[in-house]
């Protein structure tokens, strides 16, 4: 292990890399378990932030002088950090966009321009309301119909029925990789090599995976990866879109304005080439420049040491969990992330998660933004505790003492 | 007591817990001893929709004073709910529509309230205020 040069896995260095993690709340100390909604970040990506706006701040792609020099080269450099993360074929693969939802938007009206009335797109029975909603509006816009494979009590995409739904008027499958309300891991690459024989393009929606696992565009052979920064260690407001280049290149720009066109006369206007010809406007330099310092931060660390550490976080809770009388776990595949969800018999889960914020610990309650899948479960929400490579044991001993404390009150 | 003393009341009620959990006990015993809401005014009509957790509300007026029934699906909203009854129920529409509910803020429970809390609760007090106001208006 040490011969590939990679940090150790200590987890009481790591959680000194974390500021947020130190301080308390109601006068208790914060555990954080709600990394699923949102990670803290690291102070290396704090401190590019602060330098960024201390020394290097100008705009990008224009200006001839030092400073803009400089942004320009940082902000490509993160491009290339994060086009050698994800192993893309080439750099300008790599779009900035605002986030997970802005990328499938994106792909949603561009891609969406190719398409025609009838096509079908499919997705599944667990996607958040963003991998939803941009296809709904696809739909009414282009007459394209949306199918949806369903999901099993153990909150799994059922196989069968998926390959049920792919034929030649397939054009476009979108999954997440892994469900953010019930932590299920999809078998994404099978779907992706199901949908390519129908000659069907795939999402892959990577806001719950980018953070847990090691991603590989081109071993997946997916056409579109998207994920949102501010999940994996750095800033909000800034996210990617990976697209295959031949794909991109024949999709519409998303929006017009400044950066996207090569040359604009009233008569037309003709678009710039990849990537720049989907990041109109000034984009957000200092996220894009700091979510690279947030990979760079993960690619220290072998992810697999990461992963190992999060899924014995979530045995761990999960084995001390279920010797609660009335708890059901919510999303019980055998593949799953560092995601638990749960709901008690008698007690809300606004109930519980209010009573938990009082003695410190930060979880999610309600529907996590996939009613339909609360509604394939019949229950108003849950509560969810997700942890990130910074948890440990001793917070989720403590998280299962304040909720006994809490299920005690409420009952 | 008038509306503002039965206010003070709550404050002075609360004062007494220096610990949240405690509060927060108090608030779960006030929602359990709230009348139960009949099953059969669960209706449509009724419901406050929150993100997270639901509020049916009824008001009347007698004339004179407002009445008001609500309920939730979670104990702490219902707990909240029983407190913003007490200080309204049998009070006068003038009285409800100029009311400032300052005890929320001071018990430390303004998060309850914000526009932003999906339990149903903000809307809830717009409800009841504009309830009065009506009542004011069918008076006049
Ligand atoms: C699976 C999944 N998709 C999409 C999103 C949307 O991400 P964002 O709000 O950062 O655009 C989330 C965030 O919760 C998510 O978990």
């Amino acid at each position: 292990m040490e011969t590939t040069g990679k940090r150790k896995f200590n987890l009481r260095e790591i959680r000194e890399d974390f500021p947020a993690l130190r301080q308390t709340v109601y006068g208790k100390n914060l555990i954080y378990f709600d990394n699923g909604a949102t990670s803290q970040k690291p102070q290396y990506v704090i401190d590019a932030i602060n330098k960024y706006y201390s020394k290097d701040n100008a705009n990008i792609h224009r200006g001839v002088h030092h400073l803009s020099q400089k942004a320009t080269n940082e902000y490509e450099a993160s491009r290339k950090t994060i086009a050698t993360y994800l192993n893309a074929k080439h750099t300008h693969e790599i779009i900035f966009t605002k986030g997970t939802t802005e990328g499938i938007n994106l792909v949603a009206f561009s891609f969406g321009q190719l398409l025609q009335k009838g096509d079908e797109i499919i997705i599944s029975a667990m996607e958040h309301h963003s991998n939803i909603v941009p296809w709904q509006m696809l739909c009414e816009r282009v007459g394209c119909v949306l199918k949806v494979i369903p999901i099993n009590k153990k909150g799994e995409i059922i196989y069968d029925e998926y390959l049920q739904l792919l034929n030649d008027k397939t054009k476009l499958v979108a999954v997440s990789h892994i469900s953010n309300s019930l932590g299920t891991i999809n078998p994404i690459k099978k779907m992706i090599d199901e949908a390519h024989k129908v000659g069907a393009k795939v999402l892959i929606d990577g806001a719950q995976s980018i953070q847990h696992t090691k991603i590989d565009v081109q071993a997946l052979d997916c056409d579109f990866y998207v994920f949102s920064g501010h999940k994996v260690f750095g800033p909000t407001g800034i996210g990617v879109l990976y697209g295959k280049e031949a794909i991109l290149n024949k999709m519409p720009p998303y929006q017009g304005g400044g950066d996207m066109i090569l040359k604009v006369t009233f008569e037309k206007t003709t678009y710039n080439e990849l990537p720049f010809k989907f990041e109109a406007g000034t984009p957000h330099i200092a996220g894009a420049i700091c979510l690279g310092k947030a990979i760079e931060y993960l690619n220290q660390f072998n992810i697999e040491d990461l992963e190992k550490h999060e899924l014995e976080l979530a045995d761990y809770a999960t084995d001390l969990l279920l010797t609660f009388e009335g708890l059901h776990i919510i999303g019980e595949s055998k593949k799953k992330t560092s995601v638990v969800s749960f709901i008690v018999d008698g007690a809300h889960p606004f109930d519980i998660g209010t009573l938990l914020d009082k003695q410190g610990v930060a979880v999610r309650t309600g529907h996590h933004c996939t009613q339909p899948v609360m509604d394939f479960y019949k229950i108003p929400g849950t509560v969810r505790a997700s942890f990130a490579f910074y948890n440990t044991k001793e917070e989720i001993d403590y998280f299962i003492a304040a909720l006994d404390k809490a299920i005690t009150m409420l009952r | 007591m008038t509306l503002n003393e039965k206010q003070i009341e709550l404050i002075d009620e609360f004062s007494i817990f220096d610990d949240w959990m405690d509060k927060y006990q108090y608030i779960i015993d006030l929602g359990n001893e709230l009348t139960p809401f009949d099953e059969a005014k669960r209706t449509k009509d009724r419901i406050i929709e929150g993100c997270q957790s639901q509020v049916w509300l009824d008001a009347s007026f007698d004339g004179n004073v407002m009445h008001f029934e609500a309920d939730s699906d979670a104990i702490i909203t219902k707990g909240i709910i029983a407190m913003l009854i007490r200080v309204l129920d049998n009070e006068k529409p003038e009285e409800i529509a100029k009311c400032d509910f300052h005890f929320i803020n001071e018990i430390g429970l303004y998060e309850h309230l914000s526009p932003t809390r999906s339990n149903g609760l903000a809307s809830m007090v717009k409800k009841m205020k504009m309830a009065a106001l009506m009542a004011v208006g069918q008076k006049g």
